[in-house]
């Protein structure tokens, strides 16, 4: 199955990458190598294999519904490109 | 006779000085300033150590304490684990300045016993996308035994330190290889927990279900008393597993009398670099001089690891990615009100686009793409199904065998540049180590001997899950009987 450059340039826009020309390009040629390569997958007889996401039988890990201490805003601030009092700044999206 | 120095004694030497006051832990940092003043410029293993002003332990976090478990023995930190108030970028533009708020789970508890954390942190593979710590930011890590070729990676900063005693030992993490393989082109011992066996909180995620952190040292019983105080139950990781954690350094006793090995045949087919089967041959050979059985067995679905892995890796990645887009922390592309609006679009698209390096930007298109309307039936979820007969391979052979050897990687470290263009090619040398991570079970790569090049080769073992103790007894009593981990890179 070739990855065109319009799958590129439609899945970059999913992942909200901007690519260059040379990048589509490039990435074009190598990304159709792999998915050549992981399309030997193919071959094998799946029916009625369950898949595993998670290795281990545990499942809904949940902590008890109670109050406790979380990170303060200022920590979690410090990194902040931009800071507007205690949000983070960003650019306005316009509609 | 010249004394050695402090830094290429193990921690477990130096454990004992410290004890009978012979030495401070001050002493032990000057010694490792003195190597990475003589080595660092050709190894490049320690990232941003001029803005640090060196390595020194000005700044350096843990206590010390005379009284605790580890005394003050620095250690090194790859650059995704979590360090509260230190740098810690993945290696990647995107994420340039991030001091994290607050220590990963591991670091926590190195801290409470009293190990001292190298504000310098390791270098590796941006995101630890990779095999060979090429894909770092701040350029490749050289081998220590081969200044032209690669350490391997993604762990690729952490093993060269503790080959070139730029460090006495370092925690790096494992996705598909990352510890074993660095350790195995360094000639060190590196292990790979069983998932779930060490807390993931902290770790900058790159696959949920296969990343876990583990020791990289120069020796096992290093690798064990590490294990002793990194592994256990965290409720901030909710993939963590109760189950006690046992003394490993109880498993470090010299006698593998009746242990079963299993020898996959499938390790060994057509790829493989003769020396190298040679090599591992000879150290099974020993194995079994030492009073192990071993006997040939299959697990047959070794050749869909790859194209599995990468798969299911990417999508993952894909998804832990996500996160890195200009708001909270790191790169932030500067954007000018475009003509269209959309500023904060813009933006990301910018940032990420400009942030991340060539091999991260392929890994998430690839695993969006996978995950994408109208593929993840194809792709993804017959990986995962696939996943499911992996681990049944495992399963099958763990019902009469105690562990797997096999080698670690399919040739010994290759040169610089060698692999970069043809990412493919980079991928398909992780094919000893990817299995181990998918199935979740326990693995370690330990030196066998060396080529004629004098590059080291590994040794691989595989145990059931939480069966690090079957990992520690094969390992040390082969090692115990072999001279290979005395052996240091002529630098």
């Amino acid at each position: 199955m070739p990855l065109s450059k319009d799958t590129i340039e439609y899945v970059s826009h999913l992942a909200r990458i901007e690519l260059d020309a040379q990048e589509l390009k490039e990435f074009s040629v190598q990304l159709e190598e792999i998915v050549n390569f992981i399309d030997t997958l193919k071959r094998i007889d799946i029916k009625d294999i369950p898949p595993t996401s998670h290795i281990l039988p545990v499942n809904n890990i949940a902590r008890e519904d109670k109050n406790r201490d979380s990170l303060p805003a200022d920590k979690a601030l410090l990194n902040a490109p931009q800071r507007k009092e205690s949000f983070f700044g960003v650019p306005k999206v316009i509609e | 006779m010249q004394e050695q120095k402090l830094n290429s004694f193990s921690a477990h030497a130096l454990l004992g000085k410290l004890d009978k006051k012979e030495i401070t832990p001050q002493d032990i940092v000057s010694s490792l300033i003195e190597r990475a003043g003589q080595v660092e410029q050709r190894i490049n293993a320690y990232v941003r150590i001029e803005e640090a002003g060196g390595l020194s332990l000005a700044g350096a976090s843990g206590s010390g304490r005379g009284e605790s478990k580890l005394k003050g023995i620095p250690i090194a930190i790859k650059d995704n684990i979590c360090t509260e108030g230190y740098n810690t970028e993945c290696c990647s533009k995107i994420l340039r300045g991030f001091k994290p708020p607050y220590d990963a789970t591991v670091i926590k508890k190195l801290k409470q016993a009293g190990a001292v954390i190298l504000p310098v942190k390791t270098n590796m593979d941006e995101f630890a996308f990779g095999s060979s710590t090429e894909n770092s930011c701040f350029g490749p890590t050289r081998n220590p035994y081969d200044p032209e070729r690669v350490p391997g990676g993604s762990s690729g900063g952490s093993a060269a330190v503790t080959a070139a005693d730029e460090a006495i030992w370092a925690l790096g993490s494992d996705t598909g290889g990352s510890i074993r393989q660095p350790a195995c082109f360094c000639g060190v011992v590196g292990c790979k927990p069983t998932y779930g066996r060490v807390s993931r909180y902290g770790l900058i995620a790159f696959a949920s279900s296969l990343d876990q952190i583990g020791p990289i040292t120069k020796d096992v019983q290093d690798s064990a008393l590490l294990m002793n105080l990194i592994a256990g139950y965290d409720p901030s990781d909710s993939t963590s597993v109760n189950i006690e954690v046992p003394d490993y350094t109880k498993s470090l006793f010299k006698d593998i009398k009746g242990i079963k090995i299993g020898i996959p045949k499938e390790y060994f087919v057509e790829g493989i670099d003769g020396q190298v089967k040679d090599i591992v041959w000879q150290a099974i050979g020993k194995l079994k001089d030492l009073g192990a059985e071993y006997c040939e067995v299959s697990l047959p679905h070794t050749q869909y690891a790859v194209p599995v892995y990468y798969i299911i890796a990417t999508a993952e990645a894909s998804s832990n990615l996500a996160r890195f887009d200009g708001v909270q922390y790191g790169y932030r592309h500067p954007v000018q009100k475009s003509f269209k609006g959309q500023s904060l679009i813009e933006m990301y698209n910018m940032t990420r686009g400009r942030g991340f390096g060539q091999e991260a930007k392929r890994r998430i298109i690839l695993g969006t793409f996978v995950l994408s309307h109208g593929y993840y039936d194809a792709y993804y979820l017959r990986a995962l199904k696939v996943r499911t007969l992996i681990k049944q391979d495992f399963d099958r052979v763990f019902k009469e065998y105690d562990c797997i050897v096999t080698p670690t990687s399919p040739t010994p470290a290759f040169k610089i540049g060698e692999k970069t263009k043809d990412p493919l090619k980079m991928y398909l040398s992780d094919i000893y180590t990817i299995s181990a991570n998918l199935a979740g079970v326990p693995a370690l790569s330990l030196p066998c001997g060396f080529t004629k090049k004098g590059l080291p080769v590994g040794l691989q073992i595989i145990a059931r899950h939480f069966d690090e103790e079957t990992l520690m007894r094969v390992a040390h009593t082969y090692e115990q009987n072999t001279e290979w981990h005395k052996i240091k890179p002529k630098l």
